[in-house]
């Protein structure tokens, strides 16, 4: 029997499974007819950049339909959440999207500022987005050359890290830590850009895009990278949609969807910058609009460092700001304030918010509902690969394994922010 | 603490704006489901927040998907939500829809007893909805009806319970060396 007939006798077993349980996406195969292999994929694999498993039903190379299992790093943020005061969860979001730290962490103080109705000054914000692009450039440095590697070119991956080095030590300047940030207060920023910041930003703002136009020479027009990803894992708009994608995923299906756009929070609204989108929404797409936005990002951090404004570089809140260490030591005021905020003893209004930022991967969305005390009554992270990642099973049938794990490598599934 | 009062008091700065577009919205929301289907309706920071129940929940998600006129194609997100001191509603789920094409949000709630946690499922509306609902089943111990595959998604198969509830503490309230004397935990 040829090679296509066994094929299209299996998608048929994979259509009627699927007609007769609709809404199931993974067909449990009992059908013994056709000798299918387990295959397990993960937990730990080194080709999956996290811990989730797929139980894989091969088909010789083929794949016939997959299973994910998820949770395996679950910490239930949500639940410790409705224990913490409102400045100790940004130590919990920053461990979702570890690739993007920045971004949750000032997401979730953007959320909390809008509950509470603290205005931050422009400096803040225009700090805030230089950090938030910078988060983004590292998330996508990350996600395109892995999936390089993941095609097997090695060596855009070295080179495009030591520039996330790069942004790392940026990192450092701003908030002292270079992968669970914990950046940023509310209220503002816990401290202003310094002059090394600034020179290490400046440099690295010269430095950066000679390295980014190589590596784009070196993929975007590579045939040895391009016979591996187009036409891979395409999935529809409307497919797209109805699965919640949200950020580059769904832009490279042709929605030109972001929040930065749509919503805009953090002055996104004075800064000048296309949403690149695709068309097919295929890893090549994927891979293509993340480079895209990775200039459109730089283009945004050079408005912001050019237009940066002077003044303070947090809001006078000083109930729910955290004093600076020097102004504690000195200042009566200061020193309640501190003790009152790190003891809890500030309570929030009641409230319910709902604020979404454009995280690296999506719609990174906080749902708040406070009663009045000091800790959240319920937080609810919407975090964007969770909602996403339940498409890549029906993204991954019909394809063989290789092309199954740069499709995972193309999502930019963070195992830390899908299991929360 | 009821969910009244957990619905936030008017945004600071109510923008009018928003303003105006909630109240078309929900103007047009009482002409397609009827006067008297929403109850609770507010604007909480300037997203329109209604509650309706859960036998409706399902025809008021549909329509809204296939209107024409508003076209809430995308489920944002939905969580659950547990209020232990209003009985006969201590659980609830909460949607948040998201009409793209009029960049307009829409938070819907439904409320109904801990002893019978039945919730229709919207996996037919979207995809989304079916992992989303594992959560809530896994966290909360909802039991959406029609779910094609309603299993725990993020805790352990073997757990005999469902954690986010409020009856179980994040600490284990029988330590003693945690309580501290001044502040009271």
């Amino acid at each position: 029997m040829a090679v296509n007939d066994t094929l299209e006798g299996t998608h048929k077993i994979h259509e009627e499974a699927a007609a007769q349980r609709p809404g199931q996406l993974m067909p449990i195969l009992n059908d013994f007819s056709q000798e299918l292999t387990t295959l397990n994929l993960g937990p730990t694999h080194p080709a999956t950049h996290g811990i989730f498993q797929n139980i894989l039903q091969m088909d010789g190379e083929r794949i016939v339909s997959g299973v994910p299992t998820i949770g395996y790093i679950h910490r239930a943020f949500e639940k410790l959440a409705e224990r913490k005061p409102f400045y100790q969860i940004t130590t919990l979001t920053d461990r979702m999207n570890y690739c993007s730290s920045p971004i949750n962490n000032l997401g979730w103080h953007m959320t909390v500022e809008k509950l509470l109705g603290v205005t931050v000054p422009k400096r803040a914000q225009y700090i805030r987005v230089i950090m938030m692009e910078l988060a983004r450039i590292a998330d996508h440095l990350i996600c395109n050359s892995i999936l390089g590697v993941d095609t097997g070119a090695f060596t855009g991956f070295l080179y495009v890290f030591q520039e996330r080095e790069k942004i790392y030590e940026i990192y450092e300047e701003v908030c002292g830590a270079r992968l669970t940030t914990n950046m940023g207060r509310v209220g503002g920023m816990e401290r202003d850009l310094s002059p090394a910041a600034l020179d290490k930003l400046r440099a690295w703002l010269k430095s950066f895009p000679a390295v980014m136009k190589e590596f784009e020479n070196m993929f975007n027009r590579n045939r040895i990278f391009m016979d591996r990803v187009v036409n891979v894992g395409p999935i529809s708009a409307e497919k797209a949609l109805s699965y919640g994608f949200t950020g580059p995923n769904l832009r490279a299906a042709g929605v030109d969807y972001d929040v930065r756009a749509m919503n805009p929070y953090s002055s996104y609204e004075d800064f000048e910058f296309d949403i690149p989108v695709g068309t097919n929404g295929d890893t090549y797409d994927r891979f293509i609009v993340r480079n895209e936005e990775i200039w459109q990002s730089l283009r945004i951090i050079n408005q912001a460092l050019d237009k940066l404004p002077d003044g303070p570089y947090h809001a006078d809140a000083p109930h729910y700001y955290l004093p600076t260490k020097p102004e504690v030591y000195k200042n009566m005021e200061a020193l309640i304030y501190h003790f009152k905020i790190v003891m809890g003893e500030i309570d929030a209004p009641v409230g319910e918010v709902y604020h979404s930022v454009e995280g690296g991967n999506g719609e990174l969305g906080f749902y708040l509902i406070s009663d009045g005390g000091r800790t959240p009554y319920r937080l609810h992270f919407r975090r964007p690969c969770f909602i996403y990642y339940q498409a890549y099973p029906e993204m991954a049938v019909g394809t063989t394994l290789s092309d199954a794990i740069v499709i995972l490598s193309s999502m930019n599934v963070i195992a830390g922010e899908l299991d929360a | 603490m009821t969910p009244q009062d957990a619905a936030a008091p008017e945004a600071p700065v109510a923008e009018d704006p928003i303003k105006a577009q909630n109240a078309q919205v929900l103007a047009l929301l009482t002409r397609l489901f009827g006067e008297g289907t929403f109850t609770n309706v507010n604007e909480p920071y300037g997203l329109l927040t209604a509650t309706t129940t859960r036998e409706r929940i399902h025809e008021i998600v549909a329509g809204l998907q296939q209107d024409q006129e508003l076209k809430f194609h995308f489920l944002t997100t939905m969580c659950g939500i547990n209020y232990p001191e209003n009985p006969g509603q201590e659980l609830g789920m909460i949607y948040h829809l998201h009409s793209m094409t009029k960049n307009i949000r829409l938070r819907l709630k439904i409320f109904f007893p801990i002893a019978d946690p039945v919730v229709p499922t919207l996996t037919d509306l979207y995809n989304t909805a079916n992992w989303m609902e594992r959560e809530a089943y896994d966290f909360f111990g909802i039991i959406f009806t029609g779910h094609p595959n309603l299993i725990r998604i993020l805790n352990v198969e073997d757990m005999d319970y469902h954690p986010m509830r409020r009856e179980y503490p994040v600490e284990d309230g029988t330590r003693e060396d945690k309580t501290d004397l001044f502040f009271g935990r």
